[in-house]
Formats: C-alpha cells, structure tokens, sequence
C-alpha cells in the first residue's frame, strides 16, 4: 500500500482551508460563519503538527497550542458580538444587519 | 495500519466539514464541528502529537463546542433562509475554490516531493513534558502574552454579552 507522507496531511489541510473559506463566503447565519474559521483554524494545526513532526521538532506544536489559545479567545468575543447583536437587531443572519449600511 | 487510520479519520473529517457548510440548520452544523474536531485529535496522535491531540479534544470538542451549542440555543436560530442566488456566484464560486485547492496542492507538492514516509510513532517528541519544557522555556514570553489575550477576551466577552443596566 503507499504510504503516507507528509504531502497528504497537507493536501487535507488543503482541502479543509478551501472547505472553511467556502463556508465563510456562503452561508449566512453568522455562527456557522465563525465554525466555518474554526475549520480555517485547524487547518493550519495540521500544517504546524505536520512540519514539526517531519523536522522532529516540538516546535511546531507550541505553536499549534497558541493558535488554539487564540480560537478560543476569538470565539469567545465573537459570540459575545453575536449575543450583543441579537438584543439590538433581533437577528444573526449576516445579510439583515445593515447598521452600517448607508 | 496507519494508511488505513489516515485514510479513515480524514476522510470523516472533510466529510464533516462538508456537511458543517451545507446544513441549514446550525445544530447541525455544529455536531458535524465536533466530528472534525475529534478525528483531527486522531490524526495528531498519529504525527505524534500527543498533548496537542488531548488539548484539541479537551477544548475545541468540550469548550468551544459547549460555547457554540450555548448560543444557538440562546440565539434560538433556526434553519436559515435561502437567499437569492447569482448565478454567476454559483458557476464561478466552486470552480475558483477547486482551482485554489489545486494551486495550493501543486505548490505543495513540488515543495515537499519525497518526503519519507510519515508512520506511527516515528516521532515522540510531542509528550506532555517536551510540549512544557519549550513551552516554559524558550517560548515563555509568547506564552505569557497569549495568557493576557485570553484575559482581555474573557473581559471583553462578558462586556459585550451583558446585559445593559439603566
């Protein structure tokens, strides 16, 4: 069977980048647009885990653990945002808040 | 062995990604977040990335989930409207992506051409303890600021989600 090498683990990183920014520019419901950059996120942790395990450095993971420290950071506001939206505009679809609309 | 598991986990983890996208309702979306969160762990633990794997596991499939489950239901969002379409959104959009992947995969590949083979256990530099001895040492600074950051969202979240007092 061929093996896996480290071109396949960033060929899946790949696809979930494409899949993630698809998400982000097609839906409209915007909590589905921050899980959508959840996926943007761990696709670069693929790619971190993956570059430190073919350099044999631990490296990458320290920073595969900042990037997770800043997802949560980023959807805890986030959602903060989202929640202080909903009381001012009754909604969370991305197409109907046009505050800043003229 | 560890093509099967390769093959297998990543698989369920585009699969649920795909299906996180296409779901109308955002419930939805979000058990399939959890899908890709807990077959990544997997896939870090064959790179051997041990405490990552359990720290991918412990805050994105527990906290983030538990965070993101907690404001559907407050939002009370239900299944999303479909909009109007542009047609030329939908025949130019997928393909642009798919030649995006492919530019991306080519690049990538002429970089990284024959690379050995990425096998089980292979690397076990990704314990806990090697994780904390960089993360203490070399990189404590990074790490001390990431610790304010996380501070300052904790401040802002609850500033921003509290409820105004006249």
């Amino acid at each position: 069977m061929h093996p896996v090498t480290l071109y396949h683990y960033v060929a899946l990183s790949a696809i979930l980048l494409v899949i993630g920014v698809f998400g982000v520019l097609t839906r409209r419901n915007l909590v589905v647009i921050l899980m959508s950059i959840e996926i943007i996120l761990n696709a670069v942790n693929i790619n971190l885990v993956t570059f430190s395990r073919h350099y044999q450095h631990v490296t990458g993971q320290v920073f595969a653990i900042f990037i997770i420290a800043v997802a949560v950071a980023e959807a805890a506001v986030g959602l903060g945002i989202l929640i202080a939206l909903f009381r001012n505009q009754e909604t969370v679809q991305a197409d109907e808040v046009n505050l800043l609309k003229w | 062995m560890d093509v099967i598991l390769f093959l297998v986990f990543s698989a369920i983890a585009v699969a649920c990604a795909l299906n996180l996208v296409v779901q109308r309702h955002p419930i939805s979306s979000a058990i399939s977040l959890v899908g890709v969160m807990a077959s990544l762990a997997i896939l870090y633990l064959l790179l051997g990335g041990e405490f990552i794997a359990m720290a991918q596991m412990i805050v994105y499939a527990g906290a983030i989930m538990v965070l993101f489950v907690f404001t559907i239901m407050l939002l009370n969002a239900g299944a999303e409207k479909r909009g109007v379409k542009r047609p030329w959104a939908v025949y130019l959009g997928i393909p642009l992506l798919t030649g995006l992947l492919g530019i991306i995969s080519f690049l990538v590949q002429g970089q990284v051409q024959g690379s050995p083979p990425v096998i089980l256990g292979g690397f076990t530099g990704g314990a806990a303890g090697d994780v904390g001895r960089a993360l203490f040492t070399r990189y404590v600074l990074p790490f001390e600021v990431v610790s304010v950051l996380v501070l300052i969202a904790i401040l802002g979240a609850m500033v921003l989600a509290r409820k105004e007092i006249e």
